[in-house]
């Protein structure tokens, strides 16, 4: 850090240090972090919810606590979570009008993890509603703006989480990916986003989209605030029952800058028609970065079931979604109609009136699909199909101890450009979503530019292989030569 | 495969979503376009294929029957629209 720097860009590491050494107090850290959301989130509109006064008691907290000492890296530093993360006494809307007033009697499993390493908590993040969405548009409440081109969508669903790590409104988030929604936003606002294997971090107090296939993960300006992060979120929890036992190893011992001899494998299957030359250039490049690294890439690989994910994920993502969106009644939470005359009429009228039309659509869609007569021929053909793209990255994971890919086939596209058309915006998932389906972790580390907006790679690991990712990333990231990107918002 | 404004019907009121005459119109296009790129699925050969339904290896998840703590039933009742007393109200179900 030079005397030029504002305290707002830091990196979690970065600002760990300056407070262990006494150099910094989290007071001032968090005014720094308000003030900068004061002074662009009107442009931003990162933010469902600012909790200000909240997060400077908790700054006061965490500086007394150092007094005594023993603090973990996170203690004091500012962060903002997803508003599909549950947060006792704070608003947790999911951006619907269905819970524009639902307040959290508990915290989801992340949320005390965070608490109990001091974080401070400056806000709620903008999202599709439901986190159902690939731009943030879908929020019922405002659209979330790329801090590198306003007139641009920042993607989605976790979109106020990316806007803000990108534009210095907190020094990290977590968000959710149920289909690439913490990678493809990463991707399109220049920042780290990590996807972790499905069952590594717990699920408890997520509000559910997509069961099978939703991961908690980390937001983050670079690589090694990434593995802080993971530190403190992943591990087995008993409130989840696909949480996984594991003993998460140290995820920073990994942040090594050496690849000398990994194996990475490309498959071509990801270079999808339609994406834009700019994306392959910087892919390009990017591969011939970690060949000069001392990798051995392959860049003839093929996984030819990839073109069936995102038919496969538009089956079970909206099945299991009208199946977990059932719970929305109007009767122990959330919105509510009242003038209907009898139950079921209220029923329809609450549901009618509080999910927009992007969860109606799925809602209809999991429930088409899960119906008499279909189940056969979409829901159980889609399960089978996922085991076959399970396979095939089972049998990758043998030969390759990753393989990258381009995140998304595009850089941020404008606002608008794809509220149309359901189908085209669905689009926007197509390299993100097979992780999911296979459970896999995968991550979207910052590659490059194409006319002045970021474009992310993605790397892909077998599961629980996190410390790869984390090996991979982190040589690349170093070999750039940049600190984390900037925003000029 | 373009869905009937009947079938429409009857997936709202499976899904139990009020919809206007201009959403059922609306979704009915949509949604016959999305179940058209589904067919994709059909050139794949499964016979003999196991379904995935999740991808960690566990099954019935089991915790030994001890007490503990639950919410408090103010809490539980805190985000309710409508209350009487320790309960939660609701529209009447028959009639």
């Amino acid at each position: 850090m030079n005397a030029s720097q504002p305290l707002h860009d830091l990196t979690i590491h970065e600002a760990a240090g300056l407070l262990a050494r006494r150099e910094l107090s989290s007071v001032e850290l968090t005014e720094a972090v308000l003030a900068r959301i004061e002074d662009v989130d009107e442009r931003v509109k990162a933010f469902v919810t600012v909790t200000g006064e909240r997060a400077m008691e908790e700054a006061r907290e965490s500086d007394e606590r150092r007094v005594s000492g023993g603090v973990g890296p996170l203690d004091g530093v500012p962060m903002m979570l997803k508003d599909n993360l549950c947060t006792r006494g704070i608003p947790t809307t999911c951006a619907s009008k269905m819970l524009q007033n639902f307040v959290p009697p508990y915290d989801a499993h992340v949320t005390e993890r965070l608490r109990e390493s001091g974080a401070v908590m400056v806000g709620k993040g903008n999202l599709d509603e439901f986190a159902m969405g690939s731009s943030t548009e879908n929020s019922a409440y405002f659209a979330t703006r790329n801090p590198w081109d306003l007139g641009r969508a920042p993607g989605g669903s976790s979109g106020g989480a990316t806007a803000a790590v990108s534009a210095g409104e907190a020094m990290y988030a977590l968000g959710s990916d149920t289909g690439g929604s913490i990678r493809q936003p990463a991707s399109f606002c220049g920042v780290v986003g990590l996807k972790p294997t499905y069952g590594a971090v717990s699920r408890y107090g997520l509000v559910a989209f997509g069961s099978s296939l939703d991961q908690v993960g980390p937001v983050t300006k670079d690589v090694r605030d990434s593995a802080l992060a993971m530190n403190a979120i992943a591990g087995h929890d008993a409130r989840d029952s696909t949480s996984v036992p594991f003993e998460p190893p140290d995820y920073t011992e990994a942040l090594v800058p050496d690849i000398k001899g990994m194996k990475i494998g490309v498959p071509r299957e990801y270079f999808v028609e339609g994406m834009g030359e700019d994306v392959k250039d910087v892919m390009e490049r990017a591969i011939a970065r970690l060949e000069d690294l001392g990798a051995e890439v392959d860049r003839d690989v093929s996984l030819p079931h990839t073109k069936y994910a995102l038919a496969v994920y538009y089956i079970i993502a909206p099945s299991e979604a009208s199946a977990n969106l059932a719970r929305y009644d109007g009767v122990k939470y959330g919105h509510s109609a009242q003038e209907a005359g009898s139950m079921w009429e209220a029923m329809e009228r609450t549901r009618e009136e509080g999910f927009g039309p992007e969860v109606k659509r799925r809602i209809m869609l999991g429930t088409y699909a899960l119906s008499s007569g279909y189940y056969d021929a979409y829901y159980l053909k889609a399960q089978k199909v996922r085991t076959l793209i399970r396979r095939e990255f089972e049998e990758a994971f043998e030969r390759y101890d990753a393989l990258v890919a381009p995140t998304c086939p595009t850089p941020a596209f404008e606002l608008g450009a794809k509220t149309e058309d359901p189908v085209q915006m669905y689009l926007s998932d197509i390299c993100t979503i097979p992780a999911n389906i296979a459970g896999i972790p995968a991550m979207s580390v910052p590659a490059g530019f194409s006319f002045g907006l970021p474009v992310g790679m993605q790397m892909m690991a077998k599961a629980f292989g996190e410390p790869t990712l984390f090996r991979l990333a982190y040589a690349y990231e170093q070999s750039m030569g940049w600190r984390h990107l900037r925003a000029p918002v | 495969m373009a869905l009937s404004r009947e079938e429409v019907e009857h997936i709202a009121r499976l899904a139990r979503v009020g919809m206007s005459e201009e959403d059922l119109e609306v979704f009915g296009v949509q949604l016959s376009h999305i179940l058209e790129q589904f067919k994709v699925l059909n050139e794949v050969d499964t016979e003999g294929v196991p379904p995935t339904s999740h991808t960690v290896d566990l099954s019935n998840v089991f915790r030994d029957d001890e007490e503990r703590d639950s919410l408090a039933q103010e809490e539980a009742l805190a985000n309710a629209p409508r209350r009487d007393g320790d309960y939660f109200r609701v529209k009447p179900v028959l009639g």
